[in-house]
């Protein structure tokens, strides 16, 4: 399964390496950044997550955890 | 694609970050970037076929556009919709203390009263073009009534997706109409998720999701719509609302394109923004200066059309803004509540919370002389104030209730003459 998301990482992350960290934590999850915009005191980057389900989940989860906002591409598609 | 083979203006997809173009398909993300896709036109094909009397010689509906909406052939939804009034608000104006103020009013937008019918319009035409039968949305009020009415009008099945604690009258506002209305359950980042995924799923036409470039694109006809009604002119000043940062977005296009095509002189158009203090991303990045959004995990506001966390256009909208010399601000709920009687109360029209915003951010920027004094401002009225009734309820005094004769009214009305009089 496959997931597409914008990643936007806070102050408290900007200098972590968030990534590898995600990587490091769930071995069977692919992950390929395909744009990125980093600033002093945000980052934004859009990332493609390829794994089961239940693994996808539990990135996922786990980045909330951390302080990661995580939205689909799509950001929100729920309008007024 | 070649000028050739095609029957419509609409030339490709092109994305907005990186400009790489695709066909005119059902897509609406880059896929070497995730990018949104935006439709490009050939203003030369579209050039050689418009005018201002070939406009105007058209039946008053947002269709009479049709050269600059991406659709091939005879538009299919929504043939009567759009064309709503704009109104020369005096009386709005001298309560603002600016010079001339006219309103587009589209809380009267045929037929779910809201732009959306606008956007649904061409998005359901489009996805006839495509072959879909099934139209789709996730909503929280105008775009689900609105996709569930004019789905229903072109015959095809709906699907309205809505958090499952919307209040009883929104739900009816689409279920009406005979769609299927599935409310979902948890927080608001997981339905989001869920929507999303539901999209990329199943082969339905979702409005906002796959068939979102061109969904967006009918957005325009309101700019459209104002610039002939004032006279072939571009506005001076002009105050959106802002949810997602779209319909600003295509405002600012609409009035290039009209200034492109020679149908409008470039008026130095300032685009202004108006969100709700309790969900006011875009706005905040405008004001301090920022190129990224700042999404907004919890939004906390009356106007609820506007409470989009994560704006999928709030990076255009910003810089839309920025290019014009525009502004943007976010007003409280109380001052949203003051502009919907504000405009109640001097026009005689109710506009939903959003509509309140518009009106509360224009004060703020005529005040602060961000819009001077002695200008011209165009006012976007969104929705219908019947659809939020909620938001004024408690803030009007409950209608005095008398004796069933003459001597009780005297009285009544002498009380009142007397506390008019101490006003």
């Amino acid at each position: 399964m496959k997931l597409r998301a914008w990643l936007t990482f806070g102050p408290e992350h900007v200098q972590k390496p968030m990534i590898w960290k995600l990587i490091k934590t769930f071995d069977a999850l692919v992950v390929n950044i395909r744009t990125a915009e980093i600033k002093e005191d945000k980052a934004l980057v859009a990332l493609e997550l390829e794994a089961d389900e239940d693994t996808l989940e539990k990135a996922i989860a786990w980045l909330q955890d951390q302080g990661v906002h995580v939205e689909p591409i799509e950001q929100s598609v729920i309008a007024g | 694609m070649s000028s050739e083979k095609r029957t419509g203006p609409a030339r490709a997809l092109r994305c907005r970050e990186c400009g790489h173009e695709y066909p005119i398909e059902p897509i609406h993300v880059c896929e070497f970037c995730f990018g949104p896709l935006e439709v490009v036109y050939d203003y030369d094909w579209i050039a050689a076929r418009i005018s201002r009397e070939k406009i105007t010689q058209r039946a008053p509906s947002m269709w009479r556009y049709r050269e600059l909406l991406p659709i091939d052939g005879e538009p299919k939804v929504g043939v009567q919709n759009g064309f709503t009034p704009l109104v020369y608000a005096e009386r709005l104006a001298k309560a603002l203390g600016v010079r001339e103020v006219y309103v587009k009013n589209d809380a009267v937008c045929h037929p779910t009263l809201s732009f959306k019918d606008r956007v649904v319009s061409v998005a359901l035409s489009k996805a006839l073009e495509f072959g879909f039968d099934t139209a789709a949305c996730a909503s929280t009020g105008n775009l689900a009534g609105s996709v569930a009415a004019n789905a229903a009008a072109a015959g095809m099945d709906a699907f309205v997706f809505i958090p499952h604690d919307l209040e009883r009258g929104k739900v009816l506002g689409a279920a009406i109409y005979g769609a299927h209305v599935v409310g979902i359950s948890g927080p608001y980042d997981k339905v989001n998720r869920l929507c999303s995924e539901i999209a990329g799923r199943y082969g339905w036409a979702f409005v906002n999701v796959n068939i979102r470039p061109f969904y967006a694109e009918g957005s325009k006809t309101l700019a459209f719509e104002i610039m002939e009604q004032l006279g072939w002119r571009a506005p001076e000043h002009i105050v959106v609302p802002m949810a997602s940062g779209s319909l600003l977005t295509k405002v600012h296009k609409a009035i290039r394109e009209f200034v492109k095509l020679g149908l409008v002189e470039d008026a130095g158009t300032k685009l202004y923004g108006a969100q709700a203090a309790g969900c006011g991303p875009i706005a905040e990045a405008v004001q301090k200066g920022r190129e990224i959004i700042r999404p907004v995990a919890e939004p906390k506001t009356i106007a609820k059309s506007l409470a989009i966390g994560d704006p999928a256009d709030g990076f255009y909208a910003v810089r839309a803004i920025r290019e014009t010399g525009g502004w943007a601000e976010a007003v409280s709920d109380e001052e949203i509540v003051e502009g919907m009687r504000l405009l109640a109360e001097t026009e005689g029209i109710f506009t939903e919370t959003a509509g309140g915003g518009t009106v509360a951010t224009a004060k703020r920027l005529i005040a602060s002389g961000r819009i001077p004094k002695d200008a011209s401002v165009v006012l976007c009225i969104t929705g219908n104030g019947l659809k939020t009734l909620e938001a004024v309820e408690g803030t009007l005094a409950a209608p005095p209730v008398i004796e069933p004769n003459l001597k009780a009214f005297d009285a009544l009305y002498e009380t009142l003459k007397a506390r008019r009089k101490a006003a």
